[in-house]
């Protein structure tokens, strides 16, 4: 760690775990992501703020994981009327993105070469940057479509296949441009963006009490991780602490969308090998959770189960006998079906050599979360930063080195059976106590930050509050970001139709994404 | 002629009914709720009563193929021994003109995906060139089987010549009749080579080509299949399991109404069989496709060569 000589500027930042702050100025800003490259850190997120109002300028802010803490770097550009900030993507790859989305919605640009619109498809003018203060966020605009300059690859007997944004299944929006020859693939570019809805903009109309509920539909499969994460930064801020029982529940909602997703995800990689007994099978596994969710949560997919100062819904004697026989099933359930897939020639000939992410490629381009662990990079917020309760649980990281869609399947199982553990562990010392505590209005202009590690990885939210219980600005940050183009990289070298087996392993969100 | 028209009209009439047999027995086999035994019907009656959209660049060829597709399909069942061996148009064509059929299909519907340039039909296209030119030689060789222990190339006298010596089986045929079913499956878009149940575009071969299709002419196009599986079926019962079916000279009602009931004992059977194999294969990775028709050719060949050093 050589960030000592920012140590005056550093400040502690509200949080679930461990947290700082650090202000710097235009040349600090490239200077300290050069630092924290070199000592490790991860990138886990960047976003943008107009603070023109309150400080004559924009704020351009970046999370980085570090080993011990999470520090948020900010720098105040004060050049308002062409703003820009020196580019970090040649120290952070997965930055690209973030900074062309920054710039589509405030208008803030950096140095890079790369300046086209991500977020934007047409949807308002290039003009208009909707996250400024200055724009009215119901004004609606004509849609516009623009042509998008998909990098070419020129050679002999080389063509292009677009796939997308609309798909022949019931899927989100994303276009997929591969450049082939023959079935092989030469270069995948994504682009997304698609499902846009303007999500950090609707959150300056939502009060802090209500803001969680917003937080659960950026990506609805991670419900849970986004509410907990907007709810541990709101009380990080106010200094309040949950009932350890709410805390504990929130642990087991959060294992259980794990579960859901991960089974549902392994009937999915079934089914795209063309092995529809998987699908029929986990589906009825993941209905089963999902059913009991209900019972136990009041809520098939947990949304708005957990909420400031702790969760919606006590667990009943009755609910827990009912989670603990469930957890039996499946258990015995999905060990049958591991020892299925694992000796199912035909799938395991699918699943090995598939899509492979080296290790140091996932370690060049900033892999997070299960993407990475299945490329033996060993990062699991539960483990590394483990906040309340994970701190008692002593989770276990499961890794895998081989990077192809036979390790992201492995890693899947092997955490399906870590997550039952947990869940059983948590119902076994669950505290007898309230469920909720009262949370108390936040002053205005004040950053706290919440990290919890959902089943895609890390998801964050930073929250800055407002006046009168109101949000200034929340930024809802989605693993996916950091893994998305990571695809690009894993399809090289494989044919066309092993991409949908590949995309499916990855199981990246588009929601989370657009924002 | 009263046979020949029957056997057609059964043929087209119950295509549709075999296809959903197997959709059935893979539902089952898979745990799930069963779809109705009709819903390929009701699958036609609806896409009938649409109004077909087409592609602004699709030329006449890419409007014609359907029905060429249907009318080959049809032309196919007339030539093939299903329920009676006195057929007067199988007089005329042999096995070998029935592959030629099968071809004509298939190049009718790779030309028709090609025309209108989108990337996913002339994907599909190239891939179902490939599996048909890896499959037609598998195929040949299984006929030739066949013809060298009846001593013809037409499938009636096949059948004519296999239940004139009743529980007679050729140690060769079994390797040819494994050849075939490994054919059968690829030449029909099922599970290990295609999933005619996928909703993933890239992976498609048959679905990708017929994607553009809406209404009365996807009605033929799925029709077309659904007739091209039941043929293969027959020409599969024709070869290695001809019992039932009413030979020359005794085609009168009775030995018919047999041949009818042997067929659809047969059908019920060979659709749970296939619907089995689909549900415990996965799909193969593309270029592994020639490794398995390479594998059919070789049994095919392998049958051969039994025939001829231990046979005769």
């Amino acid at each position: 760690m050589s960030t000592d000589m920012m140590e005056p500027q550093r400040t502690r930042l509200p949080a679930n775990m461990p947290s700082s702050r650090l202000r710097v100025d235009r040349e600090q800003w490239l200077r300290t992501a050069e630092d924290l490259r070199e000592s490790g850190a991860r990138l886990l997120t960047l976003w943008g703020t107009d603070d023109r109002d309150r400080d004559s300028g924009f704020r351009i802010a970046a999370a980085y994981l570090l080993t011990d803490s999470v520090v948020v770097v900010e720098h105040l550009i004060k050049e308002t009327s062409a703003p820009s900030y020196p580019s970090i993507a040649g120290l952070f790859p997965a930055a690209l993105r973030m900074q062309r989305a920054v710039h589509d919605l405030l208008g803030i640009s950096t140095d890079e070469v790369d300046t086209r619109n991500w977020l934007r498809h047409g949807g308002w003018p290039e003009t208009v940057f909707p996250l400024r203060r200055d724009v009215d966020g119901n004004r609606q605009y004509p849609i516009v479509s623009e042509p998008y300059p998909y990098v070419e690859v020129e050679g002999d007997g080389v063509h292009e296949i677009s796939v997308g944004p609309v798909h022949a299944g019931t899927i989100e929006p994303g276009n997929f441009r591969f450049s082939v020859v023959g079935e092989k693939v030469l270069r995948l570019e994504e682009r997304l963006g698609y499902t846009h809805k303007g999500i950090a903009k609707l959150f300056e109309n939502f009060s802090q009490e209500a803001g969680h509920s917003l937080a659960a539909r950026v990506s609805g499969d991670s419900a849970v991780a986004f509410s907990w994460a907007y709810c541990s930064a709101l009380e990080a801020i106010t200094g309040i602490t949950c009932p350890m029982r709410a805390v504990a529940l929130r642990a087991l909602a959060l294992e259980h969308e794990r579960l859901a997703n991960h089974m549902g995800d392994l009937g999915g990689l079934g089914n795209d090998a063309g092995f529809a007994f998987g699908l029929t099978h986990f589906s009825r596994l993941k209905e089963d959770l999902l059913r009991a969710n209900s019972v136990a949560f009041g809520a098939r997919y947990l949304l708005d189960y957990v909420i400031p100062g702790g969760v919606a819904v006590d667990l009943t004697a009755d609910a827990s006998r009912l989670l603990l026989e469930l957890y039996d099933t499946l258990e015995s359930s999905v060990t049958n079906m591991r020892a299925i897939y694992d000796n199912h020639a035909g799938l395991q000939d699918r699943f090995r050599e598939a899509g492979r992410l080296e290790q140091n490629t996932a370690e060049k381009l900033g892999a997070i979360g299960l993407i990475g662990r299945a490329s033996g990079i060993a990062c699991d917020l539960r483990v590394d930063h483990p906040w309340s309760p994970y701190n008692s649980l002593a989770v276990k990281m499961i890794v895998q080195t081989g990077g192809d869609v036979a390790a992201r399947v492995q890693v899947r199982f092997d955490e399906v059976v870590e997550s039952l553990r947990l869940c059983r562990a948590l119902l076994a010392e669950l505290p007898i106590e309230a469920i909720q505590t009262p949370v108390s209005i936040a002053a205005a202009n004040l950053l706290g930050i919440g990290l919890i590690e959902g089943w895609r990885g890390p998801v964050m939210i930073a929250l800055e509050t407002g006046p009168d219980g109101g949000i200034r600005r929340c930024h809802a940050h989605d693993p996916s970001w950091q893994n998305w183009p990571l695809i690009d990289y894993a399809i090289l070298g494989n044919i066309v139709p092993d991409f949908p087996l590949i995309n499916k392993s990855f199981n990246l969100s588009y929601s989370g994404h657009d924002g | 002629m009263v046979r020949q028209f029957g056997e057609v009209a059964l043929a087209i009439a119950i295509a549709p009914l075999f296809a959903g047999w197997i959709a059935q027995c893979r539902a089952w086999l898979q745990s799930r709720t069963a779809p109705p035994l009709i819903q390929p019907y009701r699958m036609l009656r609806k896409l009938f009563n649409k109004d077909a959209a087409l592609a602004i660049d699709a030329s006449p060829l890419f409007r014609t193929t359907p029905y060429i597709v249907f009318g080959t399909m049809v032309l196919a069942a007339a030539i093939i021994p299903s329920i009676a061996t006195d057929l007067p148009f199988a007089r005329v064509a042999d096995a070998i003109a029935l592959i030629g059929l099968f071809a004509t299909a298939r190049v009718f519907l790779s030309l028709a995906a090609m025309d209108i340039g989108t990337a996913f039909g002339t994907m599909g296209a190239r891939r179902d060139m490939m599996i048909g030119f890896l499959a037609e030689p598998a195929l040949l060789m299984v006929l030739f089987n066949a013809f060298l222990l009846s001593g013809s190339t037409a499938l009636p006298s096949v059948v004519d010549a296999s239940t004139a010596h009743p529980f007679f089986v050729d140690p060769s045929l079994i390797f040819a009749a494994v050849a075939f079913v490994m054919v059968l499956l690829a030449e029909n878009a099922r599970i290990p080579i295609d999933n005619p149940a996928t909703h993933l575009e890239l992976t498609m071969i048959h679905e990708a080509m017929a994607l553009e299709y809406s209404a009365r002419h996807l009605a033929l196009v799925e029709w077309a299949s659904d007739l091209k599986l039941f043929n293969y079926a027959c020409i599969g019962f024709a070869l290695f399991l001809p019992w039932g079916i009413a030979t020359h000279g005794r085609d009168g009602a009775p030995e018919l109404g047999l041949a009818v009931a042997a067929l659809l004992v047969k059908l019920i059977v060979a659709g749970a069989a296939l619907a089995l194999i689909e549900s415990l294969s996965a799909k193969l990775r593309i270029f592994r496709a020639p490794e398995y028709l390479a594998m059919a050719f070789l049994l095919a060949v392998l049958g051969l060569l039994v025939h001829l050093l231990l046979g005769a």
